[in-house]
């Protein structure tokens, strides 16, 4: 550019400035790139960095830390091996994220459409009973529902204490742990569903009633189409986080059910084996990933939003 | 009473309707008979209930008070989707998801119409309102503006009511497009026959369409009648304005026969009592822009003012004046071949005679 105008015969003004301007601007990053280099370097150091250690450290001979300096898929094979019983592990975890994806889809659905349309003025007080808990640390949550159910513990033995049997004695089974992924991730459902119906114009359904549906027909029609990229947001964080979710297992399920995650920890830190337990990681972000990107290829966000 | 030669029904009839959202009247007492087959045009400006009352005829809301009747049956509850009307929304409401094709057809796959004949139908009413066939299977959010407003028209149709109502359709639509848009509704409300109730807060718009028009203000039906009756008897002084820009003078009548004393400006005027209340002794004048004139020497007129021309407004072929008349701005309006050689700051005199001016009641 600076040679352009340079070389001009007729733009004397510009001269002067030319030489000055470009020289600036080659220098410095675009405004867009100065504004995200923020973000940019944490992700780098926060998000890159970690993930390139991992899968370094995955090929890596096992129960070593002979990262870079050795190659080997002996921790890959240790995992499909048929012996081994991680594969358990991963169908618990595929198992309750599946179920909690699928039941927190079931509850929180009647929720947000309440949010939208029956709570009127209570909506924004109800929003914020159901981000509540979420200023409590999860751990010490799901320790509270410990400390409630647990034999001798409030439930049971205020029961005892009034002369009745006791309470039931449900934790450490595989339905508690269930319960206790409900309850942690219903906001992760319910704030993006809320969001999706919110985006269905009233007038849509005004429309679509006018013009003979029925409301069942109105909701299939119309508003599930339409509050569908919020729902799929929904369902694939709760699906993410409920594969990742280690403390429901570990806190509410005693030691009865391994997930993977639990796995993963134990490889590195009872076993010492970083590099099984960086494998394992591995499979797992490849898996969630490729899970990822085919809910979202065939989740046209745009045409889902009638933008095109 | 005698027989009429075609007695026309009323096919919608509103006694006392109002609707209130907590303390505030959005619609106060109306009655209405809307005639079957006609095209009526409710005007009236931002916020003056129209859309309000037909949510309500359309069922989307309820009457707080007063009754709604259908072929003389009360239908303050029906649902809309049980209604034989059907409404084209101020925002169309077309289903951003759906194809030209689907919209179209979704009144027809509710209702449980096999797929093909559903496209044989919707084909046909793409004709009606001029879509090219090749559109059935475009993206609704593709189309343009004039387009959109063709499908949502073709899927109202395709509900097949007796009562079509419109919000304010051609509300976004440019000027040429919308006058030709207008004449096809026109053509349309003549082939299919159906009554159609139309929305808007353009009394041109109204002027053009409508077999009658009801002016409403402040939530109140203020005159129904046909476009001539608006126009030329007015019943108040916001009906007279809403028709278009016109010079309004107050007057107050100080003697039977004597010429009525000018408040807002300086003056005594000849004036026709007024047609609502021929005893009231005090009223609006209300001149058209045309019918004022400016008066040379040897000019006379029954009526006139003096002041300064301030302003000038080519209107095609017509250019408008704005007079400074105290502290009053008169509005005149000459055609193209009798303009004012030199207009700015020129001292004038405009008269009128009073059978050109038109007196509504204060
Ligand atoms: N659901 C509602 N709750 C409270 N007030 C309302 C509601 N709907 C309408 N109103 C009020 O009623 C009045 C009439 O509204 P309406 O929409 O009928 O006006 P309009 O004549 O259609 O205006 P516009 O030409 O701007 O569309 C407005 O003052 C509006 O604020
Ligand atoms: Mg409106």
């Amino acid at each position: 550019m600076a040679q352009t105008s340079l070389s001009h015969p007729t733009a004397p003004v510009s001269l002067e400035a030319a030489p000055a301007l470009p020289t600036k601007r080659d220098a410095l990053l675009s405004l867009g790139a100065r504004c995200s280099l923020p973000v940019i370097l944490l992700l780098a150091v926060g998000f890159v960095a970690p993930l390139i250690a991992i899968f370094a450290y995955s090929f890596a001979k096992p129960r070593t830390f002979e990262v870079f300096r050795s190659f080997t898929l002996v921790n890959y094979a240790e995992i499909f091996n048929g012996s081994n019983t991680v594969w358990l592990s991963f169908l618990w975890s595929l198992g309750f994220a599946f179920a909690t994806c699928a039941l927190l889809a079931l509850i929180a659905y009647p929720i947000a459409y309440g949010l939208n349309r029956v709570f009127g003025k209570w909506s924004s007080l109800v929003s914020i009973l159901f981000v509540f808990p979420l200023f409590v640390s999860e751990n010490v949550r799901l320790y509270g529902w410990v400390l409630f159910f647990i034999k001798n513990g409030v439930l049971d033995g205020t029961l005892k204490m009034l002369g009745f049997e006791g309470g039931p004695q449900i934790l450490f089974q595989p339905p508690m742990i269930l319960a206790g992924m409900l309850y942690v991730y219903l906001p992760f459902m319910l704030f993006p569903m809320t969001l999706g119906l919110a985006m269905v114009p009233r007038d849509l359904i005004d429309a679509a009633r006018d013009l003979g549906a029925n409301r069942w027909q109105i909701w299939r029609e119309v508003e599930l189409p339409l509050a569908m990229p919020g729902i799929l947001i929904g369902m694939l964080l709760t699906f993410v986080l409920g594969i990742g979710a280690v403390a429901e297992a570990k806190i509410l399920g005693g030691q009865s059910v391994i997930v993977i995650s639990h796995d993963i920890e134990i490889a590195f830190t009872y076993s010492q084996n970083w590099p099984l337990g960086s494998a394992l990681a591995v499979v797992v972000t490849i898996f969630i990933g490729a899970l990822t990107l085919a809910v979202f290829s065939r989740l046209d966000l745009d045409r889902l939003l009638g933008r095109r | 009473m005698t027989q009429e030669a075609a007695p026309k029904l009323p096919i919608l009839q509103l006694v006392g309707v109002r609707k209130t959202f907590n303390d505030f009247v959005a619609v106060e007492k109306i009655d209405l008979d809307v005639i079957e087959g006609e095209f009526l045009t409710i005007v009236g400006p931002s916020g003056s209930g129209k859309t309000t009352l037909l949510r309500m005829l359309a069922g989307m809301d309820q009457p707080s008070e007063g009754n709604i009747t259908l072929h003389g049956e009360r239908i303050n509850e029906v649902p809309p989707n049980k209604r034989p009307t059907c409404l084209v929304f101020q925002s169309l409401a077309l289903f951003p998801h759906k194809s030209v094709g689907d919209n179209i057809e979704f009144p027809l796959k509710v209702r449980g119409v096999d797929a093909k004949a559903r496209k044989a139908r919707a084909l046909e009413l793409m004709r009606v309102v001029r879509l090219p066939e090749s559109y059935h299977s475009k993206n609704v959010m593709k189309c343009s503006g004039g387009e959109r407003q063709r499908v949502a028209l073709a899927r109202a149709l395709a509900y097949d009511p007796e009562v079509l109502f419109f919000d304010e359709p051609l509300s976004a639509i440019d000027y040429k497009l919308k006058k030709v848009l207008e004449k096809e509704l026109k053509d349309l409300h003549k082939e299919t026959g159906k009554t159609f109730i139309y929305i808007t807060h353009s009394l041109e718009e109204a002027m053009v369409m409508s077999d009658r028009i009801g002016v409403m203000r402040a939530g109140r039906l203020v005159q129904v009648g046909t476009p001539e009756q608006i126009y030329n008897h007015p019943v108040d002084r916001f009906v007279s304005e809403f028709v278009g820009e016109v010079n309004v003078i107050e007057v107050k009548k100080e003697q039977d026969g004597a010429p009525w004393r000018g408040i807002d400006v300086p003056g005594a005027f000849h004036v026709r009592p007024p047609e609502e209340d021929a005893e009231a002794d005090h009223a609006f004048v209300v001149i058209r822009p045309e019918y004022l004139r400016f008066l040379g020497a040897g000019d006379t007129a029954q009526n006139s003012l003096k002041g300064t021309v301030y302003n000038e407004y080519s209107l095609g072929s017509r250019i408008q004046y704005q007079v400074r008349v105290g502290e009053k701005v008169m509005l005149v309006e000459l055609s193209r071949s009798k303009a004012l050689p030199i207009a700015a700051d020129r001292s004038v005199t405009v008269g009128w005679d009073a059978a050109d001016a038109i007196t509504v009641r204060a």
